[in-house]
């Protein structure tokens, strides 16, 4: 095949810019990843760039000397939480978002975005104030709403755009069929919408997981992992720092490697 | 089996008046046709009718037991949709199975009856398949065979053929037509296509504007038209239409005068401008002989132009300002330009009312 001169260039500024766009994500990653498994005798020897020994002994430290497995499994509990909760809430709302017609619809969907233009900072005083009041302060159960808070909007808007994908046909084939409307939607429109919800899911938990304002001020004893890392590993050595780094990122990374097929659906990009 | 009863049927959307006081019956085993222009109601109709819409007014049967509220799952009805609906999440056996699994019908059973349907529609090598590698005629039958297994009361097609070609439509249409004779299910089958519609049905409902503008058999709304939409609507080329002014018995357009016979007096009295209408196969060139049983009513007009359409030919023929067209067989030739006489059969004349639309003759 026989290229043109400028074809040439073109290919080549291209993969130039897609090198730098990678080597940008990656080596910030690359080097947690070392510096975590590093011995801190080589990490700390100012003669070797690249740490080449390694061992667990970080992140065992970080895990169970300095207890951060309890914080990791807070940060579970109040992701899994968050996700259930914006999810009870959102589906129904997103559902009818795209399904009915009704006054105010427009507004409403406004309102929604509306509620993301309020910093987090500027919730998290008030939350204190009311979940001191209603008993709610120190729980996981308060980060998990508030950080609700945060992501519904999200799952409204995303599973109201999911949810019109799907044609009304389906469901009400299956009403036809023998189904009532509420089954028709289990049955029919949440397995077609599944992949797409299992990525918004994902999104809620990497939002909920990496979430560390809101959870410090809220929490003092049940910390979840950002806000534990935050206060404990601030003041420990480097290659535990790392090592908070590489647990904070791997659950991310792992989810984003099975979803990102459903996260170009969920944002709508056709990508071939 | 049913029969089903419209009674008063009004459902608006907001302003505006989808269906406007329908009332209609339909035999046991009937295939009624609801046919006309889209927005005409005939969908809506048709989900009154399934359930999936419900009435603002009046009232639904299926032989004697009330149906307007039910939810759809309660009435005995299946459906194809226009879009045919097949689940995409399920193969072709478990898209026909479904509505039986729901039933708790037991699953041997099951396996016997969408081996049946499957056999009727001869889709009996593709049950393995999912949704998304069927063509558009297979997924038709599959929807098709979907609503056949659970031997409904009631079945609705909402324009089942539309988004096929029109050789596979044309092939359909009789096959669906077959097969609703052997199973005798009442039918109600919504289409805009009037070939399709005359084709099919026992009786067709054309509609317009919310309303049932004629009932009737294919010969009786082809011949006796109710009125101008209907007269309007049915047939193509379109039937011909002129004003004339009423005196006595002649009819006066403006460009040229009809004289009708002496019986015609007492029906044309009371009315001063009414609408006539005489369909292009109707008109007969004079030099060509006119046929046996015509009543003749001689015109003289100009060859305007010229459709050659292969068995037949269509001539719009201008008479002034009035343009009729006129079919004869595609043997004849006639030039353009040329003045032609041409004789109108009075036996298949239309007269309406111009006020109110309707058929006076």
């Amino acid at each position: 095949m026989k290229m043109y001169k400028g074809e040439a260039l073109k290919m080549i500024l291209t993969y130039a810019l897609a090198s730098i766009i990678v080597a940008w994500i990656l080596v910030p990653l690359g080097l947690i990843f070392i510096s975590a498994f590093a011995v801190p005798k080589e990490y700390y020897n100012i003669h070797k760039l690249i740490p080449l020994a390694f061992t667990t002994e970080n992140v065992y430290t970080l895990l169970f000397v300095l207890k951060a497995w309890k914080s990791t499994l807070n940060s579970l509990i109040v992701a899994g939480l968050t996700i259930a909760i914006s999810f009870a809430l959102g589906l129904p709302t997103g559902y009818s978002l795209a399904r009915f017609m009704f006054k105010g619809k427009d507004t409403f969907k406004l309102l929604i975005i509306g509620l993301r233009m309020f910093p987090v900072i500027v919730l998290a005083i008030p939350f204190t104030v009311i979940y001191l009041k209603i008993g709610l302060a120190d729980t996981l159960i308060g980060v998990a709403l508030a950080h609700t808070a945060m992501s519904l909007p999200f799952v409204v808007l995303i599973t109201s755009s999911l949810f019109s994908g799907i044609p009304v046909d389906y469901e009400e084939a299956g009403m036809v069929f023998g189904l009532s409307r509420f089954e028709a939607f289990f049955r029919i429109t949440l397995p077609l919408a599944l992949p797409g919800l299992a990525a918004a899911a994902i999104f809620v938990f990497i939002m909920s997981w990496n979430e560390v304002f809101i959870a410090s001020v809220l929490v003092l004893v049940n910390r979840t992992l950002p806000a534990d890392i935050l206060v404990s590993a601030l003041n420990a050595p480097d290659p535990l720092k790392f090592a908070a780094g590489f647990i904070m990122v791997l659950p991310a990374m792992i989810f984003v490697f099975f979803a990102r097929k459903y996260l170009i659906q969920v944002w709508g990009i056709t990508i071939r | 089996m049913v029969s089903v009863r419209l009674e008063n049927l009004v459902k608006r959307f907001g302003k505006v008046t989808a269906v406007d006081h329908i009332s209609l019956a339909i035999k046991n085993g009937e295939f009624v046709v609801l046919l006309g222009p889209s927005g005409c109601g005939k969908t809506t109709t048709l989900r009154l009718i399934s359930g999936l819409e419900l009435p603002d007014e009046g009232r639904i049967y299926f032989d004697d037991s009330d149906v307007t509220y039910l939810p759809p799952k309660e009435r005995n009805i299946s459906m194809v949709f226009q879009s045919y609906a097949v689940w995409p999440h399920m193969t072709v056996y478990d898209n026909i199975a479904f509505p039986m699994r729901i039933k708790k019908v037991p699953e041997d059973e099951i396996k016997r009856k969408v081996k049946w349907a499957a056999e009727l529609l001869r889709i009996g090598e593709l049950l393995d398949r999912y949704p998304h590698q069927l063509s558009g005629g297979q997924k038709q039958r599959v929807a098709v065979a979907r609503a056949i297994v659970v031997e409904p009361a009631v079945l609705l097609m909402d324009e089942p053929l539309s988004n096929l070609d029109a050789l596979l439509r044309m092939l359909m249409r009789s096959e669906i037509k077959k097969l609703q004779r052997r199973l005798k299910v009442t039918t109600i089958y919504v289409t805009h296509d009037q070939v399709e519609a005359m084709v099919m049905a026992d009786r067709v409902a054309v509609m317009n504007k919310g309303r049932i503008m004629q009932i009737g058999t294919t010969e009786e709304i082809y011949n006796k038209p109710a009125n101008l939409f209907v007269a309007g609507f049915i047939g193509s080329p379109r039937m011909n239409f002129f004003e004339a002014s009423v005196s006595d018995t002649i009819l006066d357009t403006g460009y040229f005068k009809m004289k009708l016979p002496e019986e015609m007096k007492q029906v044309l009295e009371g009315y001063e401008t009414v609408i006539v209408g005489i369909r292009p196969e109707d008109i007969h060139p004079v030099e060509r002989g006119i046929p046996p049983g015509v009543k003749p009513i001689e015109l003289e007009g100009r060859v305007d132009f010229i459709e050659p359409l292969g068995s037949d030919t269509i001539i719009h023929l201008k008479i002034g300002e009035i343009l009729l067209l006129v079919k004869v067989p595609g043997s004849y030739i006639v030039e353009m330009g040329r003045k032609l006489k041409v004789a109108l059969d009075f036996n298949k004349l239309h007269i309406f009312d111009k006020k109110t639309e309707k058929a006076i003759l």
